[in-house]
């Protein structure tokens, strides 16, 4: 049963992405990136990762893809129902992406990957906040300092008279 | 489904998605989703190596300082998108080749 789910959400995730970059529509592409990233929030809670698995929710599905969705609708005339957008060197991109893709499969399956049994943690979002504000506290308020410059980045360039 | 190449795999399928995403697009917001595929298949790799190789959960730190920073690339490029609109009137990425126009 398990199994099957996870098959499942795999499907989700991959078929969406594939919906991503060939759809023809902007905005229909925009939405099957929803399902993507519900699929991987799906992946991160068969990997035990239930905090990881709420933050993506919140930020990717509440905050980028808004944004994103944002973005479209701002770059484009409303009066234009469809929002189109070809693809090019589609020949040239399938084959770069097929040799890839065989590169890697023949790494992951060659390399003998040392697997630590793991019994599930009882608790990932206290570990998670001892973590951040003792061994990474450094990275934690660069990247603090980092969401600070990009705020005002962003503000900065999209005002109208600069 | 425990086992950590299934996921590797995944993640790798996703990775090459969002690098066809990255070579075909041409419209500056396409580019961007597939930018964002391409972060969270690095985010796959991250959390089953905390799961399988014994990270434990530093692997899940690691996870949310790229989604922090995929959140703040998001809107910098958007913002930047915006502005090539405004000034270019169009977001063909080929089409915008001029620092200036």
């Amino acid at each position: 049963m398990a199994d099957l789910v996870f098959w499942i959400i795999v499907g989700i995730t991959l078929g969406s992405a594939v919906m991503v970059v060939t759809s023809k529509n902007l905005l229909y592409s925009a939405y099957a990136l929803l399902f993507s990233f519900l699929g991987v929030t799906g992946l991160y809670v068969f990997l035990w990762a239930d905090f990881i698995a709420v933050v993506q929710v919140v930020v990717y599905v509440g905050g980028i893809l808004i944004l994103i969705i944002f973005g479209i609708m701002l770059t484009n005339k409303i009066t234009s129902v469809n929002i189109s957008h070809a693809s090019v060197q589609k020949g040239g991109g399938i084959f770069v992406v097929l040799t890839f893709v065989g590169m890697l499969g023949y790494m992951i399956y060659k390399t003998p990957w040392s697997i630590v049994a793991a019994t599930e943690p009882v608790e990932t979002t206290a570990v998670i906040g001892r973590l951040l504000m003792i061994e990474y506290l450094l990275p934690f308020e660069v990247t603090s300092l980092l969401l600070l410059g990009a705020l005002i980045g962003a503000t900065t360039l999209s005002r109208k008279d600069s | 489904m425990d086992s950590l190449n299934n996921y590797l795999m995944v993640s790798a399928v996703l990775f090459s998605l969002g690098l066809f995403g990255v070579i075909t697009r041409r419209n500056g917001v396409a580019v961007l989703m597939s930018v964002e595929l391409i972060l969270n298949s690095a985010n796959i790799n991250f959390v089953a190596f905390a799961r399988f190789g014994g990270m434990n959960i530093t692997g899940h730190v690691y996870a949310l300082f790229i989604i922090v920073l995929a959140a703040a690339e998001a809107a910098v490029a958007l913002a930047i998108i915006i502005n090539i609109f405004n000034n270019f009137n169009t977001i063909n990425i080929d089409d915008v080749s001029e620092l200036k126009q």
